[in-house]
């Protein structure tokens, strides 16, 4: 629909050089009393002996910095960064549920904000009572409530259950409930963050349709995701930020790509300089970790469709020794993916030794690893391990198998299998609808 | 003649849309006139977060509102059989347990959206670290969630009167307009208690005491009329002083109206409300940053 063009004219957001500072406690989450009357007391006999400005330099920590920015009506605006970054500190001084420290934030349109999915749900209220409730949260009428009711029934897939306490709900029900009522809200400006890493890739798939309906009705979102496919597809334009501050601004592609390649972390490597302090025992000493493309030397990033190799590097002190590496990678949920290594108790001389195992491509689906060693000696006997040695992320990329699927692919592996699709014989003339 | 494709209105009825609700400029406008009209608009949320605290207190109760008549009836009684009937101290002319009960009953809803207040900020935290909504909402749904709970003990204080043959007078027609007076009080202490809770967690054990404390000078087990005259004036900076003896008085319509301490105590509860009011609208922006 041609609205986003015509409301594009007009501004939705603008920023100012935003600023958001943090207090850090030093100890306690809360402060009580007590501390700020003995901070009180003691404070004026600290600044005499210190001086004021380096004390409170150090206690703050800025969120967010210097972020200027301007959103149109009708705009879709990406926002990546790694964890920490200050998306979610923007995405709630917009929301008006903080106050910036410094700078200036306008806001024209009504604002939705579904930073969480789910927050304000009672356990003990049934499915339509939480529906009510969570709506006018969000800022809903009741009667715009009432009127979209069945609709969000139906998203949600929880007609049986409406009159029950959602206490009883599986997690899966409990969220695409709370989605519905959500994705029904109709403000000019809606503010995203994450909700899509819950529930399962069909309903993922939904939520995204909802969000692209919503763009496509002219409405201004931002939207705040770590997947990378989900703001090339949905967002007309994205920044990334880097330490509070944007570090890119610019086409969904452009900056989801340049973040991949120079502010994500190239490749993971665990170095042990210290031969004495290194994991190990007295015959082998672990001395650096490397998880790297196969074709090293391009030093690109690591995706679902990357050769891996992953070098170990030790010291091996004692030249009788007969030792044999072997590598578990265990994925984010836990899950032992495989286990890799050559036993038969190998003789090899003292030294430092680098062994290197290659994980093909098409074979890790996306997502985090972990690297645990383990050397067994004389062919059996575990003689040490090297817990968690590295850590790694796969990342997802467009392929052929994929098309125009963007949304989750499940699995503990995802090989590229063959597929083949033939005919075995033509339908019946008489079936023929057409 | 050419008739507007359907994409056309659409777009005409955005930007009309978009016109209306411009709310704009949301930085640092922290204007009376601006939250009140927040409030406003919210007041949708403000009845459904008074519903949920209502209907969450009744469910998985087996007795329910057995609960809500209990507790004042059987305070009221020992009061009865211990100071009334024991140490004999005077009931204003009602039968003691009438007039205990009748302090009990209004005591018990300052009592309650006190208590509740003081903590709602802190159990409604996931709320107000994600969504955003005129932050006043959750003290003041909670000190109307108190009162249908008060609602059946008066019934209960009305079956009471009609045991004793007691009729009460017209002015109990003023009553309502103590309960706003007691609703104030109670609202302004629970505001201040409720934003430094955020901040400050030790605010949470002082409650308990407080309200404890605020029980012995209210003149609930004991009238009005055994403070010395001359500590009147001070006794009556209790907000619910005022409104307890103005309570018994609209029941009986004897004597004339407590009006010197009625007006102190209307004093005080608006000198609270208005301080609590301000305290709170000064610390609320930051409170997702504490909680």
């Amino acid at each position: 629909m041609p609205i986003s063009s015509n409301a594009g004219n007009s501004t939705a957001i603008c920023c100012e050089s935003l600023g958001k500072r943090y207090k850090i406690s030093r100890q306690a989450r809360y402060q009580t009393l007590r501390d700020t009357l003995s901070e009180a007391v003691t404070a004026p006999f600290r600044k005499l002996s210190r001086g004021p400005a380096r004390d409170a330099e150090q206690n703050h920590l800025w969120a967010l910095r210097n972020l200027s920015f301007e959103v149109k009506h009708g705009e879709i605006l990406g926002i990546i960064g790694r964890n920490g970054s200050g998306k979610s500190t923007l995405l709630k001084l917009l929301a008006r549920i903080t106050r910036a420290t410094e700078g200036r934030v306008e806001v024209y349109g009504r604002v939705g904000t579904l930073l969480e999915v789910g927050a304000g749900f009672h356990p003990e209220l049934s499915g339509r009572e939480n529906i009510f409730l969570y709506g006018a949260i969000l800022g809903m009428k009741r009667r715009e409530i009432a009127r979209k009711f069945d609709e969000i029934v139906e998203f949600a897939e929880c007609g049986r259950m409406l009159d029950t306490a959602i206490k009883h709900y599986s997690s899966g029900m409990y969220m695409r409930l709370a989605f519905a009522v959500a994705a029904h809200l109709e403000t000019e400006i809606l503010l995203v963050d994450e909700v899509l890493a819950v529930g399962d890739a069909a309903f993922q798939k939904k939520c995204l349709g909802k969000i692209g309906e919503a763009a496509h009705a002219g409405r201004t979102v931002l939207f705040v995701s770590h997947n990378m496919l989900a703001v090339e597809s949905l967002c007309t334009r994205a920044i990334c930020l880097h330490e509070g501050a944007a570090v890119l601004e610019g086409s969904p592609g452009f900056v989801t790509g340049t973040y991949m390649k120079e502010w994500l972390p190239k490749y993971s490597e665990t170095l042990y300089e210290d031969i004495r302090t290194a994991p190990g025992n007295e015959q082998i000493r672990l001395r650096r970790v490397q998880v790297r493309p196969q074709d090293g030397a391009s030093g690109g990033q690591i995706t679902v469709s990357t050769p891996i190799a992953v070098d170990l590097e030790y010291w091996k002190m004692d030249a009788d020794a007969r030792l044999d590496l072997a590598v578990q990678v265990q994925n984010e949920h836990g899950i032992v993916v495989l286990t890799t290594g050559k036993l038969g108790a190998q003789a090899a001389p003292a030294g430092l030794l680098r062994g290197t195992f290659y994980v093909p491509a098409d074979l890790l689906n996306n997502g985090t690893y972990q690297l645990h060693g383990f050397v067994f000696m004389n062919g059996g006997t575990i003689a040490t391990t090297w817990d968690d040695m590295a850590t790694f992320e796969v990342l997802d990329t467009a392929n052929e198998s994929r098309g125009t699927y963007l949304d989750e692919w499940p699995g503990v592996v995802r090989p590229n299998l063959k597929w083949k699709t033939e005919l075995i014989e033509p339908l019946p003339e008489k079936w023929n609808t057409r | 003649m050419k008739t507007p494709s359907t994409s056309e209105i659409e777009q005409v009825s955005m930007r009309r849309q978009i016109k209306t609700t411009y709310v704009a400029v949301h930085d640092a406008d922290g204007s009376w006139r601006w939250r009140f009209r927040a409030l406003w608009l919210h007041r949708e949320l403000l009845y459904f977060l008074a519903l949920r605290d209502i209907k969450v207190r009744y469910k998985q109760t087996v007795l329910g509102a057995v609960w809500v008549v209990l507790q004042p009836a059987a305070i009221a009684l020992t009061l009865t059989l211990f100071l009334g009937r024991l140490v004999q101290v005077p009931s204003a002319g009602m039968p003691y347990l009438v007039f205990a009960y009748s302090g009990m009953v209004v005591w018990l809803l300052f009592a309650n959206s006190l208590t509740e207040s003081s903590n709602s900020l802190t159990a409604n935290d996931r709320l107000i670290g994600k969504v955003y909504f005129p932050r006043l909402v959750i003290p003041i749904s909670v000190v109307l969630a108190a009162l249908p709970d008060f609602a059946i003990n008066a019934c209960v204080l009305g079956l009471m009167l009609a045991y004793y043959h007691l009729v009460p007078a017209w002015t109990l027609l003023l009553a309502p307009l103590l309960v706003v007076l007691e609703l104030m009080a109670a609202l302004g202490t629970g505001l201040w208690l409720t934003a430094l809770n955020v901040k400050y967690r030790d605010v949470r054990y002082t409650v308990n005491f407080l309200v404890q404390f605020w029980f012995f000078a209210t003149p609930i087990a004991y009238p009005v009329s055994v403070v010395p005259q001359r500590w009147q004036a001070w006794y009556g900076l209790n907000p619910m002083v005022g409104v307890v003896e103005g309570f018994r008085w609209s029941l009986t319509g004897e004597g004339p109206i407590p009006a010197r301490l009625l007006a102190i105590s209307a004093g005080m509860a608006t000198v609270l409300l208005l301080s609590g009011l301000a305290y709170f609208s000064h610390t609320e922006d930051t409170f997702a940053d504490f909680i």
